[in-house]
């Protein structure tokens, strides 16, 4: 993977930024613990005081885990921009999947999910794509909605149809 | 199985022809009724729901299912929230114990018991003082005077959760006889009895149903009941001693009473039909053998009240619990 | 020997045609609901409840029981076959179990898997048959001081696994912990790290941060090698069965050593999770093979996945005997039993034999006939693995989704399962270990409350941790296990040095 003649974001990077993502979580959480009240109370330690030495321990490793991201560098990619064109022809459509589903319902997202999915990345015919796609949720609903009675998101197609 | 699906089928018309002037039939569930608990699995509103799921299945009370689904995050917060947000939606009811009023008080979460429509109170469920029993404790007042004796913080009062309905009633005992204890939380009730059994605290105040096996068992020891007057089942259930036997906690010289909710809400904005089929369900659940059970295994107090009786107890009991928790020291402190 | 009576009569109760049928269809649907992320056995149990009330209650409880087996097998599948473990104690099957089904190995991997919670549950159910009243004694020892021992135990045999930067790892282990830590303080009854959000009320489910981290993760990283799925050659007839079964009895002592802490850990009540994660940490260490683990060695399926069904089914003993659920499921169960008029504690061997005994015979054969359901069927769980990653990663995606929405009914949820996807993709290529995460998300919280109910207890000493001779033990174990690396190296330096 080291020696690919493909360009793409260099390893270093990444790691920092990881590092640097990480510290952050850690001084968030430093921030809530405050507010929750860090010292030993009259009846053991506080609300805030676990977490809050939590979030020092976060900072310190991510500090180091900075410390070290710097000083290596050997000139690794993460990743070839091939490869995260790929990953994030999976992430974004997943992303638009997950954020449409309170608006539309899981189903119908599912549905269009499924068959972009099929498609436009694997390649299917149409014919196999839709059998898929439709199968899929309509299967879904029986086992979760009607065997389990586990209730699902729906929108404004399944109200219409009274389901 | 076909009867009764008829009879309930008559009974709902003959009930829209005697109720309304108008001519549409009186409102029914027309999808699966999701039964809210706001307490996790296993514990007693859990146990009350489910049971309710149960008797609704078996006598075929409602003919679209009722699903218990348990939202008990942020000590319940999670489902009261959850019902406040499906404004509109007649298929949610929930279930509520003590934290309707105590989880928002202590919490600071955006929420009242008045967002909610009140349907009806099932029951109220009793709180009793245990001791293991192998503690030379057979009275309040052996009771008291060791808790007394002990240094100050050294006898340990197990319950269920921080800031709950146990910890008020530890705090009311503790002003009551006047000493110091220390409470320490556990998840659940069923826990709280076998930390108890096991010696890890010196005495408990779980409710009857949490406590009565091993007081069968002959593991633990009821003192007293925190009620107005003793429970009402006259059963023998050890050592020869009913529910009954049991004194009130008043008589004994310890001025304290606490009884919890179980009631039934569903979510705001709640038509007067819709409100009205919920408390009709829970009439014909209270009428089956199956739930006559079940309140005498856990010992409850089986007061029902619906409408405007049921909104103004609530009323009363928010402004109780906003007392107690204040004088504990309880309130969320506004963050 | 009257036990043995009674347990005779009890399989006469459970062999009726009728409650094979109850098993058959239990187990069945246990699986189903194992299978598919979301369900849990507490769903399936709780779903079916209400259905078992016109049985009578021996029935009843065999079919649910059959339920809860069927889960408990259910659960290592998608572990295996796509990284994505349904429940937490399934998680540290993933690590061998995955690596196996990518080499190709997934029939031996899955056979491994059920032969072993086989082996485990059949265990702890001899266990209970013979040392019941016994080992219920044993569970009223567990004050909070003592469960903290175990927890600390469970880390302890664990950290300082990972081949990965030692600073990484307590990042990641911190991480976890941070996230356990969001929600309703259980001690303090207050809110802390939800900066006024009220979806973060619950904290962090792990089974949203397990489904992302692990399962999208895992579909990230095969994208980026395009659509290739590896493990399609898969080996897909029953001779993999008797094959695999002739590998294992040479890891007799793996599986015995994790029925133990399975046993152990179900009846204190710590539950299957800490038990299958030190399993496989005491496995790695003592294993000859121990530096292959992670990279598809079988024994590392064996150890988590036996000490977890020992501990799954070993929880049902405090349930009947003390009324302490050990898991969300036995807490069902639980209320099933309160339900049928059958009031669980120290009474419920003495008046209620028949049904005790029933329950306890009904483990014995739901078990087996599991056993023979699932592993009829792995040459059909292999198979999948067959199905082009064109059609069935968008398939696995959206049951991921349904899975984590199911959890809490939240579309919140689902969401933060992408990110935890994402996150868990970056973190891998990092170098980030993600098992410490998740292990601190699983107890974390659980950790922290036993060791605050403790101080409380002890009114803030620290010495009750090592205040008596059972405590002592687990925690002087946990730090054993903690420097066993630097120990071990001093003891062959010491051999060096006397040779």
């Amino acid at each position: 993977m080291t020696e690919r003649s493909e360009r793409g974001p260099a390893h270093k990077t990444l790691e920092i930024g990881m590092a640097l993502l990480i510290g952050v979580f850690g001084l968030v959480v430093i921030f809530g613990s405050l507010k929750a009240g860090i010292n030993w109370g009259a009846e053991g330690p506080r609300a805030g005081f676990f977490p809050f030495y939590i979030g020092a321990a976060i900072v310190v490793a991510s500090a180091i885990n900075l410390w070290h991201a710097q000083r290596d560098d050997d000139g690794r990619l993460f990743a070839a921009w091939g490869q995260l064109r790929q990953v994030m022809s999976v992430v974004v459509p997943t992303a638009i999947y997950v954020g449409s589903m309170p608006f539309i319902g899981l189903y119908v997202a599912s549905m269009v999910f499924i068959a972009w999915f099929m498609r436009w990345l694997g390649g299917y015919r149409w014919l196999t794509t839709i059998a898929v796609a439709v199968g899929m949720p309509v299967l879904t609903y029986l086992v979760f909605e009607r065997w389990f009675l586990v209730p699902l998101p729906k929108g404004p197609l399944e109200d219409w149809l009274g389901l | 199985m076909k009867p009764s699906v008829l009879s309930v089928a008559l009974a709902a018309i003959a009930m829209s022809c005697a109720n309304s002037t108008a001519s549409r039939a009186a409102w029914e569930p027309v999808r699966p009724v999701e039964f809210i608990v706001p307490a996790g699995t296993g514990g007693g509103a859990d146990q009350m729901a489910r049971t309710i799921q149960g008797i609704v299945t078996k006598h075929n009370l409602m003919k679209q299912p009722l699903v218990v689904i348990n939202k008990a995050g942020g000590a319940g917060g999670e489902g009261f929230l959850d019902v406040k947000t499906s404004s509109g939606n007649p298929h949610k009811i929930i279930i509520t114990l003590s934290n309707l009023f105590t989880t928002p008080l202590a919490t600071g979460i955006p929420f009242n018991w008045k967002d909610l429509t009140p349907v009806a109170m099932l029951a109220l469920d009793e709180f009793v003082l245990w001791v293991n029993a192998e503690k030379p404790y057979s009275s309040v007042k052996d009771y008291v005077d060791a808790a007394k004796k002990a240094p100050s913080g050294s006898f340990k009062m197990g319950g269920t959760g921080s800031k709950q309905e146990d910890q008020i009633i530890t705090v009311g005992i503790e002003k009551a006889v006047d000493t110091k204890f220390t409470y320490i939380p556990y998840k659940g009730g069923g826990e709280v009895a076998v930390q108890l059994v096991g010696n890890h605290v010196d005495s408990t105040v779980n409710n009857p149903i949490e406590a009565v096996a091993q007081w069968r068992g002959g593991k633990l020891r009821p003192l007293c009941v925190f009620d107005a007057q003793p429970m009402a089942y006259d059963e023998p259930i050890a050592e020869g001693k009913a529910w009954k036997d049991i004194p009130t906690c008043k008589s004994q010289g310890l001025a304290m009473e606490y009884l919890m909710l179980r009631g039934i809400f569903m979510s705001p904005k709640a038509t007067k039909d819709q409100v009205e089929y919920y408390v009709e369900l829970f009439k014909k659940v209270r009428a089956t053998p199956e739930w006559q059970d079940f309140m005498k295994s856990g010992a409850f107090n089986t007061t029902f009240m619906t409408g405007a009786d049921y909104a103004k107890w609530v009323e009363a009991e928010e402004k109780r619990h906003e007392g107690l928790m204040k004088e504990a020291g309880f309130l969320a402190s506004g963050n | 020997m009257e036990e043995l009576a009674n347990l005779f009569h009890g399989f006469a109760v459970a062999l009726q045609p009728y409650n094979i049928m109850l098993m058959i269809i239990g187990i069945t649907l246990g699986v189903i609901i194992g299978v598919l992320p979301g369900l849990g056995g507490a769903n399936g149990v709780a779903i079916l409840l209400p259905l078992t009330f016109s049985m009578p209650p021996t029935s009843a409880i065999i079919m649910l029981s059959c339920i809860y087996w069927g889960a408990l097998f259910g659960g290592a599948i998608t572990s295996i076959l796509f990284n994505i473990p349904g429940e937490p104690w399934s998680v540290a099957t993933t690590f061998d179990g995955y690596p196996m089904a990518q080499q190709g190995r997934p029939g031996e991997a899955l056979t491994a898997a059920f032969t072993s919670s086989f082996v485990g549950a059949l265990f702890a159910v001899i266990m209970i048959t013979l040392v019941a009243p016994l080992v219920a004694g044993f569970a009223l020892r567990f004050g909070p001081a003592e469960k903290f021992a175990v927890y600390f135990l469970a880390f302890c045999s664990f950290v300082g696994l990972s081949k990965e930067p030692p600073f990484k790892t307590i990042a990641a282990m911190m991480m976890g912990f941070a996230l356990a830590a969001v929600g309703l303080d259980s001690i303090t009854g207050q809110l802390r790290l939800t900066f006024g959000v009220t979806e973060l009320l619950n904290g962090f489910d792990f089974l949203i941060a397990v489904i992302g981290l692990f399962g999208i993760g895992e579909i990230l990283l095969t994208m980026e090698e395009g659509l290739a799925f590896r493990g399609g050659n898969a080996t897909i007839n029953l001779r993999v069965v008797l094959q695999t079964w002739r590998e294992l009895p040479a890891y007799w002592m793996t599986s015995l050593r994790s029925c133990l802490i399975g046993c152990w850990m179900g009846v204190t009540p710590a539950g299957a999770t800490p038990a299958s994660f030190m399993s496989y940490g005491i496995a790695k260490r003592l294993a000859r093979r121990g530096n292959n683990f992670g990279k598809g060695e079988i024994e590392g399926v064996i150890a988590p996945e036996t000490a977890a069904h020992a501990a799954g089914t070993s929880a049902l003993l405090p349930m009947l005997s003390l009324g302490v659920p050990g898991s969300p499921t036995a807490a069902v169960l639980l209320g099933g039993l309160l339900i049928w008029g059958l009031q669980p504690g120290p009474m419920l061997f003495v008046e209620q034999k028949e049904f005790v005994w029933g329950l306890i015979a009904s483990m014995y054969l739901g078990n087996l006939a599991g056993l023979l359901v699932v592993l009829t069927c792995v040459p059909i769980f292999a198979a999948i693995l067959r199905v082009p990653f064109g059609i069935i990663a968008p398939l696995i995606l959206v049951l991921c989704a349904i899975g984590a929405y199911s959890v809490h009914n939240s579309t919140f949820d689902v969401m933060l399962m992408l990110v935890f996807g994402v996150l868990g993709y970056l973190l891998k290529k990092c170098n980030y270990p993600l098992a410490p995460l998740v292990l601190a998300i699983v107890l974390g919280d659980k950790a922290e409350e036993a060791f605050r109910q403790s101080l409380l207890g002890s009114q803030g000493s620290l010495g009750v941790f090592f205040s008596n001779g059972l405590v002592s033990t687990i925690m002087a174990l946990g730090l054993v296990a903690l420097f066993w690396s630097a120990i071990q190296e001093g003891y062959s330096r010491l051999r060096t040095s006397m040779a």
